[in-house]
């Protein structure tokens, strides 16, 4: 039995977890980052499963990855490049398309052959959304205060971000409407958001995709509003609300911050999986690995999500009961799935003209917001989506080095597919079945991409959670609804990255500012260990 | 190859075919969703068009919206600031409108054929702010902007050109006026306006007939220096003439994002154009009166007349204490006046109050260095520049 000894331990090498490790790291910290699977990324990681593809297996765009945090970790050095999408798609059955493109003025074009009022309506509707994403930019890169607390450090937190809220500096201040526009964009459904502004179904359609993807709600369950600003508050380059490519998959990004933390001294070791955090008298002191290993250190970060850190890895008598309480209620439930595709050709969709930039980035057929509800009907009753809500894109058009030239990788996102499944729950073979199903469903479109496909893995929530480690396979490792947000992400009274137990942190996605390949919560995380170790900091997220 | 005709791009006025094939320098820019040359060989000579010839300009992208309906003339006056009860029929009036904040949300000019039917010709998008406004209005709108075709004829040698074209009588019509012709076969309406400040007209037509009329005013003034003009020659003459041009004076109440940036027409020298005098009720007259009640608006649009011959683009604006006071919305030097002139937002009460010991910060790119020139501004009437000719009637004519 080995006996190893750190400055820091990161349970977890996700991109949280590695933006943690790097950031201590540069600060001078011996740190190591354990990881269960025998692949580093958690679910920023692209693996070859089939001779030649590359695959984006989990998560597959980029846009929520803080800039910030690209810079600090000078992550361009390890080999990060962002390739921004061309466009976006809504294919439509009567073999007609919808289209969003880079430029402005031409998607107003395009919304116009559908509908002249949303043409327009779309303007004020992308100042809206941008108006939110300014106001809550700034809140992405600050720990939450304790609102109950009367610590000075708690006081000026409350009021810091009170003043952001109204964004001073972004916005040069906010009036009444714009105040009132927020608290309900918080609240509201999307449907009820979008009928606001829009009078076709396609548009509403369209842009609704945002707001349901990852999330166990409905297009008409008030709160998901606010998961479409949570996709729409990244940035490529100051284009904000825009979605790229990582050249090389995801987990070029993982993969990146590990050249980041390996350069400063830190190291991570993968097939290592952590069973138990080891306590001593209310304080974390070490974690035990199920090899047998043992390592101590003065400070444990965990990036597993909430539920896993607390229920599975740490003995539930060492923590308050309140606290264990609060995490088992914690909401996390699996809604998506999966379908990664090498293409043996460009498959063919002929709603969408050739040529056109639309059809660069992401592609959806997905009507109208009674179809996307309908979807999370079957979901609620445990069953996968008979007609889905797809986010397909096929990153090879723009990125060399997922496939061979002429062949293609195919990603395809699928909203909703249940954790639990009815009538005994997952096996292989209706695993199996679920992705026929999808296949089938995107063939109606597309009628060569059958005869196209060389191989394809399928992810339920199932294998997200087994083995990629997220809990009931929520991409987000946590609804990210207003009860679970901000200062109340994951616990109330627990928003700062710390625990209950000394010494031991969270910075995983189950805390502020939530889910998506952000790095936020990695960085902020990372600045609370540095502050209670007195180490001083440099950098954005200081 | 031919592309699928359902893939967007942006769009080509009705003028392309002509436009492309005198352009000399493919420069374009998108304007309102469609390709439109900026220049189509050196700004100056387009420019010079305009103050000694003929200019002519494709103006398709501006949003053209038709506005019918027994309740036009009731709907048109509630829309706007301004008092447009006793308008007369065939008359055009220059108008700004504002949100129920009293915030400006463009200028335009309004076409009056008749008390039930107008046309708003806009910078800024409106379709649905006049269908959201037309509650208990009998009135319908179509929007005109990709079915009519639209030129803009300016210069001093303009009226005789579109003489030469068949507009008989032309240069009896007053400024504002216009009427309607039928050229070539094609009906073809002529206003007296324009955005040059100078003698001009605006002509609109159906796009079958764009191709026509361009070649046909081409030909009628050949001996009249005419010659097309990009939007670079544009800017210049609109600058001397003291418009104002949405999103770059002032920025659009609706375009905003950050609530601080909209402006009342008190703001942006507007006011001239409100009329709470009006018996009806506007939408934004309730803020409005309460703006000019308390007198506390914060921000005033004023011409600088600026020392030497650097233009001050983008230059940030200082009392003699070097306090920042405003920024330049628009600078140039102008060729006719030889004056250095700009157009800037000023925190009152310079501007208003406080008309001397103003200050511009000019940064003159020389040779790959800044040279930082502190510049002595005066407050001057924002129209720089409005020879004799431009209201004359009759219109002076070359024979």
């Amino acid at each position: 039995m080995a006996k190893n000894t750190h400055d820091v331990i990161v349970i977890g090498a996700g991109h949280n977890g590695l933006t943690a490790a790097s950031y201590m790291a540069k600060a001078g910290l011996d740190v190591v980052v354990l990881e269960k699977n025998e692949w580093i990324g958690g679910a920023a990681v692209s693996r070859e499963l089939y001779p030649g593809w590359k695959y984006s297996n989990c998560s597959y765009v980029c846009s929520l990855l803080r800039p910030e945090i690209m810079r600090d970790l000078e992550l361009y050095k390890y080999g990060l490049q962002i390739i921004p999408y061309e466009g976006s798609a809504t294919m439509m059955r009567n073999g007609d398309y919808y289209a969003h493109y880079h430029d402005h003025d031409m998607t107003i074009n395009s919304i116009r052959r559908h509908s002249h009022k949303d043409a327009e309506a779309y303007e004020r509707y992308s100042r809206d959304v941008l108006r939110q994403c300014k106001i809550i930019k700034p809140l992405l890169k600050m720990t939450p205060p304790d609102l109950t607390s009367f610590k000075p450090k708690d006081l000026f937190g409350a009021l810091e971000f009170a003043k952001h809220f109204a964004a001073k500096d972004e916005l040069g201040g906010l009036g009444e409407k714009e105040i009132y526009d927020t608290i309900r964009f918080y609240t509201m459904s999307i449907r009820d958001y979008l009928d606001e502004y829009f009078e076709s179904d396609i548009t509403k359609a369209h842009l609704a995709g945002s707001a349901i993807i990852g999330t166990a709600l409905g297009p008409c369950s008030p709160g998901s509003a606010y998961v479409l600003l949570h996709h729409y508050m990244g940035e490529v380059d100051g284009s904000v609300g825009a979605w790229g490519y990582s050249r090389g998959g995801m987990g070029s990004i993982t993969k990146a911050m590990t050249g980041c933390l390996n350069a400063h001294g830190g190291e991570v070791k993968p097939d290592n999986e952590v069973v138990n955090v080891i306590t001593k008298n209310g304080r974390a002191i070490g974690v035990a690995t199920k090899k047998g290993d043992e390592y101590y250190a003065k400070k444990i970060v965990s990036n597993l999500d909430v539920k896993r850190t607390f229920l599975k890895i740490t003995e539930e008598s060492s923590l308050p009961g309140e606290f264990v309480e609060r995490v088992k209620n914690f909401k996390i439930r699996g809604s998506s799935g999966k379908l990664n595709i090498a293409l043996d050709g460009l498959p063919e969709f002929p709603c969408i003209p050739e040529g056109d930039p639309g059809g660069g980035g992401d592609m959806h057929f997905t009507e109208t917001i009674e179809e996307m509800e309908g979807a999370y009907d079957d979901w609620k009753r445990g069953e996968w989506s008979r007609n889905p809500y797809v986010d397909m894109c096929i990153p090879s058009k723009s990125d060399p080095t997922m496939a061979a030239p002429g062949k293609h990788y195919m990603s395809v996102f699928i909203q909703y597919v249940p954790f639990n499944l009815a009538n005994g729950g997952w096996n292989e073979e209706r695993k199996q079945e679920f992705g026929r199903h999808i296949v089938d469903c995107i063939a109606e479109f597309s009628p060569n991409f059958k005869d196209l496909i060389n191989h394809y893995e399928v992810r339920t929530p199932l294998e997200l959670d087994n083995e990629v480690g997220l809990t009931e396979g929520n991409i987000f490792q946590g609804e990210l609804t207003m009860d679970q947000l901000m200062f109340n992400r994951p616990v109330p009274g627990y928003a700062q990255y710390r625990t209950p137990l000394k010494n031991m942190y969270m910075c995983s996605s189950s805390t502020h500012p939530g889910g998506g390949v952000m790095g936020a919560p990695g960085a902020n995380a990372a600045r609370e260990v540095l502050i209670d170790m007195n180490i001083p900091q440099t950098g954005n997220y200081y | 190859m031919n592309r699928d005709l359902r893939f967007t791009a942006l769009k080509k006025t009705p003028f392309h075919s002509r436009t492309s094939l005198a352009s000399r320098t493919n420069k374009y820019y998108n304007w309102n969703g469609f390709t439109v040359p900026t220049e189509y060989s050196t700004t100056e000579l387009e420019y010079t068009a305009a103050r000694n010839g003929t200019s002519v300009m494709d103006l398709t992208p501006m949003c053209k919206y038709m506005i019918n309906g027994s309740d036009a003339n009731k709907f048109v006056d509630y829309l706007v600031t301004r008092d447009l009860s006793q308008m007369e029929d065939n008359t055009v009036a220059y108008i700004i409108w504002c949100n129920e904040d009293g915030k400006v949300m463009d200028d335009g000019t309004i076409f009056k054929f008749s008390n039930t039917k107008f046309m708003l010709c806009c910078a800024v998008k409106i379709y649905n702010w006049l269908h959201d406004s037309a509650e208990g209005f009998d009135v319908s709108f179509e929007d005109a902007t990709d079915t009519t075709a639209a030129l803009a004829i300016q210069g001093p040698t303009s009226c005789s050109t579109l003489k030469n074209y068949g507009a008989d009588d032309l240069e009896l019509l007053k400024p504002f006026g216009m009427k309607q012709y039928n050229i070539n076969g094609y009906d073809v309406l002529i206003s007296r306006t324009g955005f040059t400040g100078d003698l001009g007209y605006e002509l609109w037509t159906d796009p079958a007939n764009a191709e026509n009329m361009w070649d046909s005013i081409m030909e009628a003034g050949k001996e009249l220096k005419i010659r097309p003009f990009g939007m670079h020659a544009l800017e210049m003459t609109r600058i001397e003439a003291g418009f104002i041009q949405t999103n770059t004076d002032f920025m659009a109440a609706e375009d905003s994002l950050r609530p601080v940036r909209m402006r009342s027409p008190y703001e942006i020298g507007m006011g001239w154009l409100v009329h709470l005098n009006k018996e009806s009720y506007f939408v934004g007259k309730r803020a409005l009166k309460k703006e000019k009640e308390t007198g506390n608006s914060e921000r005033c649009l004023v011409g600088l007349d600026i020392d030497g011959d650097k233009p001050a683009v983008g230059s940030v604006i200082y009392n003699e204490k070097k306090e920042d006071i405003g920024i330049v919305t628009a600078a140039m030097w102008s060729p006719t006046m030889k004056r250095n002139v700009a157009l800037a937002s000023l925190k009152r009460p310079y501007g208003i109050k406080i008309k001397e010991n103003i200050f511009a910060e000019i940064y003159h790119p020389e040779e790959l260095e800044y040279r930082k020139i502190w510049a002595k501004c005066k407050v001057v009437k924002r129209q720089f520049f409005s020879p004799e000719r431009r209201n004359k009637v009759p219109a002076d004519l070359y024979e």
